[in-house]
């Protein structure tokens, strides 16, 4: 990255080299020729000013000219012209080194090829605080110094940056390693963070991702999470500030699953794995910290949810008999997606006795019908998370992704009559005006299934939704990959 | 040393506004107010306007097209334009 403050380089033929590399060493003879011909105009040292000796060498030990000239190895010679690099030349042969500068023959009786030596500008131990000293200036967030005295874990719970477990400090370091995992520049702004409808950097995202204990790689999540969930669509602003126990609930489809080490097998659900902990987890941190959302704030939850700490899981894609949850949403199979929807905790459904899939499918139904309250109707999707053993049996009998849904939604219409408010002792219900018609649990496309889940055990999960439709939220899902 | 690290907040401070004065009567004022569409908000807002007109205020009604999002920008507009007093409340 070109550097404004750094004074261009002499026009004709630069060297960059450094003592320790036998190959620098080898070649001074020839730049001592280099020399006599009048072509040579600057020597930088990496390591050492007084190398080579007889030399007016330039020091660069602070690398900041192999830096910004994106040195990889030493010896390399630059040819300048007008004080930009027009071609370079690396290590040792004698061939390209002729042609490089028109000369022949230069380093005679010397062996025609060595290999160089890294660069130290691009030594993996110094590549980050490099990083931090010539290109920190891209990182515009507000620095906090914490005192000498202050313990830094605790100095980040005194300014709540905190959902209430440590976060990891998010050093400009840090940061610009965070920042590594995607392409987007920095200082990009891919949302409006509510409450405080908040423009958002993909930097500030890294900073929280950072704060969450994310890995680079899954930063493309993150951002496409965060970018998801402030759309009008999703309505992140209403799944915040609901009295309901709703929050974010990310499912990731598509080969980036494996390739960060995501869980979609035994505990999926729960804790133990990086991925699934962190990433639901920036997402709520940006809310929190960004768009200023806080528990008994703008968060009304009346009791929240375990969940709301961030929930994000993937689909076992490989071991399903059906296609990926993205399929619902019209995306082909390999696409990276991540599907965003309100929800509130799992729960579970046991069936450990049924071996047809009518006999399951009217199990999970009733179960289903019981989501929320089993007089309320139409207004909360649900994702239905199916573990093997029970999509085993569906999938025995033949059924795919949507004999399974419609299963489910025939199964789970009931007759308004045992709806209606008051019905049964129970003034909650829907209004007395729909009590004769026959009514589905769930609106056209409410269900979601997903398949994901341990290899042994009978049971699968739900986890219902919040306010559906563009009254409250929609689920949304959204590509990964133009965030990579 | 003293470790620094990149602040994750938004960075801003809150502003701090005066309230207007409260006026003495609501006689003659123009008083707006919301319906955040809510179940039966209708309700309780019909009560409200008629004990406001009891008192001599001119009552306008608005309503959010959904309790889920904030009010939109027209809309905020529209009240802050036409009344001269809100009743900022919400219902559950």
């Amino acid at each position: 990255m070109p550097d404004p403050s750094l004074a261009p380089l002499s026009d004709g033929v630069v060297a960059v080299l450094k003592r320790d590399c036998p190959t620098c060493t080898f070649v001074v003879p020839v730049l001592d020729e280099l020399r006599q011909h009048g072509v040579l105009t600057a020597v930088f040292s990496q390591d050492d000013p007084q190398f080579p000796s007889g030399f007016d060498v330039i020091d660069d030990t602070d690398l900041r000219v192999s830096y910004h000239h994106d040195i990889d190895t030493v010896p390399t010679l630059l040819r300048v012209t007008g004080g930009v690099v027009t071609g370079r030349v690396e290590g040792w042969n004698q061939q390209q080194w002729q042609d490089f500068v028109g000369i022949e023959p230069l380093g005679a009786g010397l062996a025609p090829y060595r290999p160089g030596c890294g660069s130290l500008s691009v030594d993996p131990d110094r590549a980050i605080e490099l990083a931090v000293r010539f290109e920190g200036s891209v990182l515009r967030s507000r620095r906090v110094e914490f005192a000498s005295l202050e313990d830094e874990w605790e100095a980040m719970f005194d300014r709540g940056w905190s959902d209430g477990l440590p976060v990891v400090p998010p050093t400009p370091e840090r940061v610009l390693r965070m920042l590594a995992g995607t392409s987007r520049s920095p200082d990009e702004i891919i949302a409006t963070v509510p409450p405080d409808l908040v423009p958002v950097t993909v930097e500030k995202v890294a900073i929280n991702a950072v704060l969450a204990g994310c890995k680079p790689e899954y930063l493309p999540i993150v951002l496409a999470a965060v970018a998801a969930a402030c759309t009008d669509e999703f309505n992140m602003h209403g799944v915040l500030a609901t009295t309901m126990s709703v929050g974010p609930v990310l499912v990731v489809n598509g080969p980036i699953r494996r390739d960060i080490g995501m869980n979609s097998a035994g505990n999926v659900l729960g804790q133990g794995n990086r991925a699934n902990s962190t990433i639901g987890r920036a997402l709520q941190l940006v809310i929190r910290n960004v768009g200023g959302g806080r528990p008994q704030g703008i968060d009304r939850a009346a009791h929240g949810n375990p969940g709301k700490i961030g929930l994000c899981f993937a689909e076992d894609e490989e071991a399903s008999p059906w296609s990926a949850l993205s399929h619902q949403f019209g995306y082909d199979a390999g696409v990276n997606t991540v599907t965003l929807f309100p929800g509130e905790a799992p729960h579970s459904i046991v069936d450990q006795l049924s071996r047809t899939p009518e006999s399951l499918a009217s199990s999970m139904a009733a179960v289903l019908t019981t989501m929320h309250h089993p007089k309320l109707v139409l207004g909360f999707d649900a994702i239905v998370v199916v573990g093997p053993e029970h999509a085993r049996v569906f999938a025995d009998a033949g059924w795919n992704r949507e004999r399974v849904l419609d299963e489910l939604n025939t199964r789970t219409i009931r007759p308004g009559s045992e709806l209606a408010r008051g019905v049964g002792g129970i003034a909650e219900g829907i209004p007395e005006h729909l009590a004769s018609a026959s009514l589905p649990k769930f609106r056209p496309n409410g269900l979601l299934l997903v398949h994901a889940g341990g290899g042994a055990g009978l049971f699968s999960a739900v986890i219902g939704g919040w306010a559906n439709g563009t009254v409250g939220s929609q689920p949304v899902c959204t590509p990964i990959d133009s965030w990579r | 040393m003293a470790l620094t690290v990149l602040d994750p907040s938004s960075e801003r401070s809150i502003t701090t506004r005066a309230l207007v004065e409260r006026p003495a009567s609501l006689r003659g004022r123009t008083v707006g107010l919301l319906d955040i569409s809510k179940p039966r908000g209708n309700v309780f807002l019909d009560q409200i306007e008629a004990r406001l007109v009891e008192h001599g205020a001119i009552v306008r009604r608005y309503r959010k097209p959904t309790f889920t999002k904030p009010a939109p920008v027209d809309l905020r507009h529209e009240i802050a334009t036409q009344c001269e007093v809100v009743i900022e409340a919400l219902a559950d």
